[in-house]
């Protein structure tokens, strides 16, 4: 890192970063809003983190341009920790979060990522689209045709308008003429303002307010580690996404640290835990924004506009929010996923389902990831303990050539000696394993069971054809 | 007399068709053929949550134009490939204003009323903004 690279990453693109930070700045607020009410927390809490992980991530983060704030995935995990022990364990569990991500980033765990197959990514993101929109559904309880018009037409804004001007987001526009037409008919609606306290007032550091016990550490030990591994997981999706869209590297291990620090931070400052969104960083990247600045422009320019608009904000519709987290809802989803479901092997398609049947039933994006991570190893080692052999008979059919083809391990070893017949009449058996690779100790246990039943039958066992990193491993185990 | 020309193609039918098209059109002054090939941010999205690493999606990418690029070289042409990021229309607008072609070849999708105020037409915006002639195959 140098100072000219510095330079670029900060200044080399002001026009464009301030201007696509202004937009974003615009575009969090709504989603910030909507994500606390989904954690149960008050507005201020949601805003508070955005402000704080865009400002943080602007100088630790791994990926220019990446916006990180609060988000559904996180928010999502922490309902129950809200509800049954309140903010201050939120805020404690949000710092912990952190810590356990810089030990995430310190490992280099970022390669693990790879271990993550993509279907289990795409139910990932299934289950949270799904979540999102089923977390709106309570707002519609007792309310009239009103709510359903004011939810239709802020998508239809939201959709439509970008045919014909693409300069402001959408979403914001229909957030802003729903508020007009609601506060102009008069009519009684539930709005931002009923969902909890929204103060014009600077986020302040504090210790939170919990025992420092180790039943404490209990209670949010595990939320942390959930929100630690989701909060990486879509961060370094959507680093690979911005990757792509704007052809540049990024730093991953960089990033995980940056999350973790930023998330500290965070706690501290009375926020929930953050971490990168897909969807803005999109909306960044589209508008312009390639460097650090766009991001510490959308932090700062968020927390202004709470400033200056708050009596405003706190008049929203709730109807108008909960269109825009319909559309979130709509655009996580990873519609080619089911579209595709047929074409990709019956194991993808059971592993997406069952991450996101998981993550239905639990309410834990975490859990669903394991399980899918889980099943498609089973899925992997069954497909890859397919062991096939072939024999034929030299030397008057007293010397028997059995040609072992695959992978021999714990899962194949088992298998593999089914198919061997220790009682025919033979007099030596060559093992030809040139097209066999051992892997463990239950290989090599399998060959001695093969010598010493062979043995019993007074046949002579040989190998051929065993490779180097076999051979060493059989030598090393005897 | 069209010794530069532009291809924007995306692997689908309508863009062999025009891509045989170009070719006759190359053929003329013997020129040579740009390829370009716009991927949207939904499904730059689509591809990295589908794809392990960036090198596939490469691969996955160079082979979805692979039938507009095997007509090219059956008629021996030269040709170029260029990938680039954005919305389809206005980037396939700039990138044809910054390199002064001689023509621009794109297909049509064939939409509807409907679907062209839905989707929109990228053959249209180009056909509008770009600065030299262009050719559109139906």
């Amino acid at each position: 890192m140098n100072i000219a690279s510095i330079k670029q990453d900060w200044f080399g693109n002001i026009k464009g970063d301030v201007l696509a930070g202004i937009v974003v700045a615009l575009a969090l607020i709504p989603e910030a809003i909507a994500f606390s009410i989904i954690a149960g927390v008050d507005p201020m809490v949601g805003l508070y983190a955005s402000f704080s992980m865009a400002v943080v991530i602007a100088f630790v983060g791994g990926r220019p341009a990446m916006i990180s704030a609060a988000t559904g995935a996180m928010s999502l995990l922490m309902i129950t920790l809200v509800a049954e022990h309140g903010l201050q364990y939120l805020l404690a569990a949000t710092i912990l979060t952190g810590i356990i991500q810089i030990i995430f980033g310190v490992c280099k765990l970022a390669a693990l990522m790879k271990f993550v197959p993509r279907s289990v990514m795409s139910g990932f993101v299934n289950a949270l689209g799904i979540l999102i929109f089923t977390a709106q559904l309570i707002h519609f309880q007792g309310q009239g045709w009103l709510m359903y018009l004011i939810v239709g037409l802020t998508l239809a804004i939201i959709y439509i308008l970008p045919r014909f001007t693409k300069a402001v987001p959408s979403t914001l526009v229909a957030i802003v003429t729903m508020t007009i037409v609601v506060i102009a008919l008069g009519v009684d609606m539930k709005s931002v303002g009923d969902m909890g306290n929204l103060s014009s007032e600077l986020p302040v550091f504090l210790f939170p307010d919990i025992p420092l016990t180790w039943e404490t550490l209990a209670i949010i030990f595990p939320y942390s580690l959930s929100l630690a591994i989701v909060g990486l997981l879509e961060s370094l999706l959507t680093a690979n996404v911005l990757d792509d869209m704007t052809d540049t590297e990024s730093d991953k291990n960089r990033e995980s640290r940056g999350q973790g620090i930023a998330n500290i931070v965070t706690g501290f400052f009375g926020g929930m835990a953050g971490c990168a969104m897909i969807g803005q960083s999109i909306i960044n990247v589209k508008s312009g924004g390639r460097g650090r600045l766009s991001t510490l422009v959308a932090g700062v320019f968020l927390i202004v506009l709470i400033f200056v608009l708050g009596d405003i904000v706190v008049q929203i519709p709730m109807a108008a929010l909960v269109g825009v987290m319909i559309m979130v809802a709509i655009s996580t989803f990873d519609w080619t996923s089911v579209t595709n479901l047929h074409r990709v092997p019956k194991t993808d398609a059971l592993v997406m389902l069952t991450t996101v049947g998981t993550v239905l039933v639990t309410h834990n994006l975490s859990l669903g990831v394991l399980i899918g991570v889980l099943l498609s190893a089973v899925f992997f080692a069954a497909k890859i303990s397919k062991v096939r052999v072939s024999t034929r008979f030299e030397n008057n059919q007293r010397r028997k050539i059995y040609q072992i083809e695959g992978q021999i391990f714990f899962a194949s070893a088992d298998d593999l000696l089914d198919k061997f017949d220790w009682n025919e009449p033979l007099d030596e058996v060559v093992i030809d394993l040139s097209h066999a690779h051992l892997w463990d100790d239950s290989a090599i246990g399998a060959l001695d069971k093969m010598e010493s039943k062979f043995a019993r039958n007074h046949v002579k066992v040989s190998y051929i054809g065993l490779n180097e990193e076999s051979k060493q491993l059989q030598q090393r185990m005897r | 007399m069209y010794k530069k020309v532009l291809l924007a193609a995306d692997g689908s039918d309508h863009s062999i068709r025009a891509a045989s098209h170009a070719v006759q059109i190359a053929k003329i002054a013997n020129g040579k053929i740009d390829i370009i090939f716009a991927i949207d941010d939904k499904t730059s999205k689509e591809e990295v949550l589908h794809n392990v690493d960036s090198h596939m999606i490469k691969q996955e990418r160079e082979q979805k134009l692979a039938p507009v690029v095997d007509i090219l070289e059956e008629n021996q042409l030269a040709y170029q490939m260029h990938i680039i990021h954005g919305d389809p229309g206005p980037e396939i607008v700039r990138f044809a204003n910054q390199h002064e072609y001689d023509i621009v070849i794109i297909g049509s999708r064939g939409l509807n009323q409907f679907q062209t105020m839905i989707l929109g037409s990228v053959s249209h915006k180009v056909a509008k903004r770009v600065q030299c002639p262009v050719l559109i195959v139906k």
